[in-house]
């Protein structure tokens, strides 16, 4: 890894209202707009605010999902940037359009920013068009779908001994249980992971369960800059640390079993600032890793070092919905929504893109503006 | 609060129909290999990638940075996509300089391209949806009414739209990565190029390119003690703005969104008289008549007066005194997912004395401009030979 040295970041900011839609399996009769308006709406109605509060509007999507070029440009007039607004977009999950916003309102000159992403998955042929972000030369051609890719990480991890089909299958059971507890789940059961593992294989070792469904979904949240933010929302989930790392796009240059872009990353965000040895685990209440498929959950929790107690997926994560483009926003606003309603003091929030995990964010919240207590053990 | 930040090293592709000879990886490559020898440094010394391009089916290939990564040096690093529309170039500038000037990062790569020889944009444009007005076959058709709709309003004769096509092909013989060096290019030339959609013409409309743009922006610290053998560009201001695409009531003309990105940038910029104030400017022109339009949209000129600064000749970089895409502009050169950061390194070689044969001497303040979508989207900045 190189030095890319972030430097420190000195302003408070906080997510304030997170808002989102029922991720489903099929959006039949709404479009993109129609499904982000009462999101939208909700985002600002949860704060009392509306968009001419907003300093930064910065959105996150892709226009293969759609099958549209400037597919961003509609789904805009779910705001109605009406007056002329400052505002953005990246082709990229909408955590890094959070990533943006952060980054702009470290200057100090505007205080507050709504960030949303939406992903519509059923209308595309998600394994075709995935394997269009390959290589256009070298592997885009032999049509690789990202299933297959993800059962070659998944066996990486069998053959060093790190993981078996058991834990797969247990974190997906864990994960759909969990998700009986979120009204916005897509797959939420209770089964065993014995249960799972009778399941046929898709691509071995990977069965049903270990991928992530299909969805349609939206999210919005709202950031805010210091005390903009504490006169916004009573419990504000503070930013403590944001960051971000891509590795090589060359499947067979990386060791898929492990990712440093992940431990990098959390090492921007000041995730591992209270612990002070290589060995030391990570505490937090509650961690949203954006694990598309279970065999990639240990990957990530080794990355970030996090000890056994940290709950992982309350929400059922991306095991339960796994809306592209969204499901790294929803990551933040499902760890930044514990701390709001006080169910949790600090937590760690994680977002990916890209084959087996290629690109990778994490974003560290706690209910303190000045970082975590109680980090590191 | 926001720290300083400067475009410390430029670079370019040379720009053509068809960049066979190249990959996406080595198009790319090549621009900010450029940048970076031009900043006196390597792929190690830059701290965050920032990239941006037109619509992934362009080429093909869905959010292609994951596949540029290793190409950019960005392995290791954090890399942001932007996708603006066709502002995204300036965009994109934008979004990188952000992070110098939030504090963040000290030395950023920025890079914009498209390679449109590998699909066909103006299809690309074209999918019908359902429910939506179609783009009939490109941008053209989206915005001929709207030129239309600008001739009739300001009364402008029929000859400014090739006027304005001729001077920018002249300009590009000046600049050796243009792609359109039509030697003997005439008045008469563009008057008898067919007409495409009624009233431009086959010669008052951008080329198809493959190209790209990359720059390398740096806080005050590193912009003082860089290894570039020429001067920083310091950035005076940087703006965007966004409007939706259709409204009842909406001006396609003359759009607000462009107004207040220009006031924003102006303001920051301590701009009150653009014309006077700018020594020069590369500005967002893909039909001919949008020079006129944004003369007026910019400032530069009172509302339907636009066309007769074209008119007389203030817009020529051969003695104009605001000259106006010295380089041959988007008329000359349209890498879509890049011509809104040729704009902005394009001042950036003005500022730093770096632009041969089509240099305006004495340049101090410059004014870089992108905007896209149905004249929807803006990014502005304003660059300077002084520190702010």
């Amino acid at each position: 890894m190189s030095a890319a040295a972030a430097r420190a970041a000195v302003r408070p900011i906080a997510v304030v209202s997170v808002a989102q839609s029922k991720s489903v399996r099929r959006e039949d009769h709404r479009n993109e707009v129609e499904i982000l308006m009462p999101v939208v709406t909700e985002v600002f109605a949860n704060i009392g605010v509306t968009k001419r509060d907003m300093g930064f509007v910065c959105s996150g999507s892709t226009d293969y999902l759609v099958g549209a070029p400037f597919s961003f440009v509609m789904a805009l007039d779910a705001v109605g940037v009406w007056p002329p607004m400052r505002e953005s977009h990246v082709e990229m999950d909408g955590a890094w359009a959070l990533y943006e916003a952060w980054t702009l309102l470290q200057e100090g000159e505007i205080d507050t920013a709504l960030v949303y992403s939406f992903g519509r998955s059923s209308p595309a042929q998600l394994d075709r068009i995935l394997a269009l972000q390959l290589d256009p030369y070298y592997l885009a051609p032999m049509w690789p779908d990202p299933v297959a890719l993800a059962a070659l990480q998944a066996q990486g991890l069998i053959d060093t001994g790190k993981a078996s089909e058991k834990d797969f299958a247990a974190i997906a059971a864990r994960s759909r249980r969990d998700a009986l507890g979120n009204p916005n789940a897509q797959v939420a059961k209770d089964q065993s992971a014995d249960d799972l593992l009778r399941d046929d294989y898709v691509v071995a070792p990977l069965r049903r369960h270990t991928l992530p469904p299909i969805t349609d979904a939206v999210a919005a949240v709202v950031i805010a800059a210091g005390d903009r933010a504490r006169d916004l929302c009573e419990h504000p989930a503070w930013i403590t640390g944001i960051d971000h790392r891509i590795e090589t796009h060359a499947l067979g240059a990386r060791d898929l079993t492990v990712s440093p872009s992940t431990h990098a990353a959390a090492h921007g965000a000041g995730v591992f600032d209270a612990a002070t040895g290589p060995t030391d685990t990570v505490e937090v209440d509650v961690a949203e890793l954006h694990a598309p498929f279970a065999s990639q959950e240990p990957i990530l929790r080794e990355a970030l070092r996090l000890s056994d107690s940290v709950a992982v997926n309350p929400s059922g994560g991306a095991l339960a919905a796994n809306a592209l483009m969204v499901a790294g926003l929803l990551r933040i606003g499902e760890a930044a929504s514990r701390i709001m309603d006080g169910s949790a003091q600090s937590a760690i929030a994680h977002a990916t893109s890209g084959p087996c995990l290629q690109q990778n964010l994490v974003c560290a919240l706690s209910a303190e503006p000045g970082g975590p207590a109680g980090r590191g053990a | 609060m926001a720290e300083r930040c400067a475009v410390i090293g430029v670079g370019q592709t040379k720009h053509a129909a068809k960049r066979e000879d190249v990959s996406f990886a080595g198009l790319v490559r090549e621009a900010a290999s450029r940048a970076l020898e031009d900043a006196g440094m390597d792929w190690g010394d830059i701290d965050a990638v920032v990239i941006g391009k037109a619509p992934d089916m362009f080429e093909g290939v869905m959010m292609p940075e994951l596949y540029l990564a290793p190409a950019l040096g960005a392995v290791g690093k954090p890399m942001l996509r932007v996708h603006t529309a066709g502002s995204v170039g300036g965009s994109t500038a934008i979004v990188a300089a952000h992070l110098v000037a939030s504090g963040r990062h000290e030395r950023v790569l920025t890079v914009a391209f498209e390679k449109q020889s590998d699909s066909d944009a103006m299809w690309a444009l074209s999918v019908p949806q359902p429910f939506s007005a179609p783009l009939l076959a490109g941008a053209g058709g989206f915005f001929a009414p709207i030129i239309r709709a600008y001739m009739r309003r300001s009364g402008a004769p029929d000859h400014i739209g090739i006027l304005v096509a001729v001077k920018d092909r002249l300009q590009a013989l000046k600049n050796p990565y243009a792609h359109l060096h039509i030697e003997d290019i005439s008045f008469d030339m563009v008057k008898n190029s067919i007409m495409l959609w009624d009233p431009v013409r086959y010669l008052e409309t951008c080329p198809s390119s493959d190209g790209a743009a990359a720059m390398v922006l740096a806080s005050e610290r590193v912009a003082e003690s860089s290894g570039s053998s020429r001067p920083p560009a310091w950035i005076h201001g940087m703006a965007m703005r966004s409007e939706p695409t259709m409204f009842a009531g909406r001006d396609q003309v003359n759009p607000q969104a462009g107004m207040d990105c220009a006031e924003d940038v102006y303001r920051q910029a301590g701009i009150t008289e653009p014309r006077r104030q700018i020594d020069v400017a590369e500005v967002y022109v893909p039909f001919s008549w949008f020079e006129p339009m944004w003369l007026e949209n910019l400032g530069f000129a009172e509302q339907g007066d636009g066309w007769k600064l074209t008119d007389e000749g203030a817009t020529a970089l051969d003695g104009g005194d605001i000259p106006w895409n010295c380089s041959g502009g988007v008329l000359s050169s349209n890498p879509i997912g890049a011509s809104g950061m040729l704009r902005f390194l394009e001042v950036a070689m003005q500022v730093r004395g770096q632009a041969g044969e089509h240099q305006v001497e004495n340049v101090r303040t410059a004014l870089g401009h992108a905007y896209g979508g149905g004249s929807q989207f803006f990014a502005m900045w304003v660059l300077g030979t002084d520190k702010p």
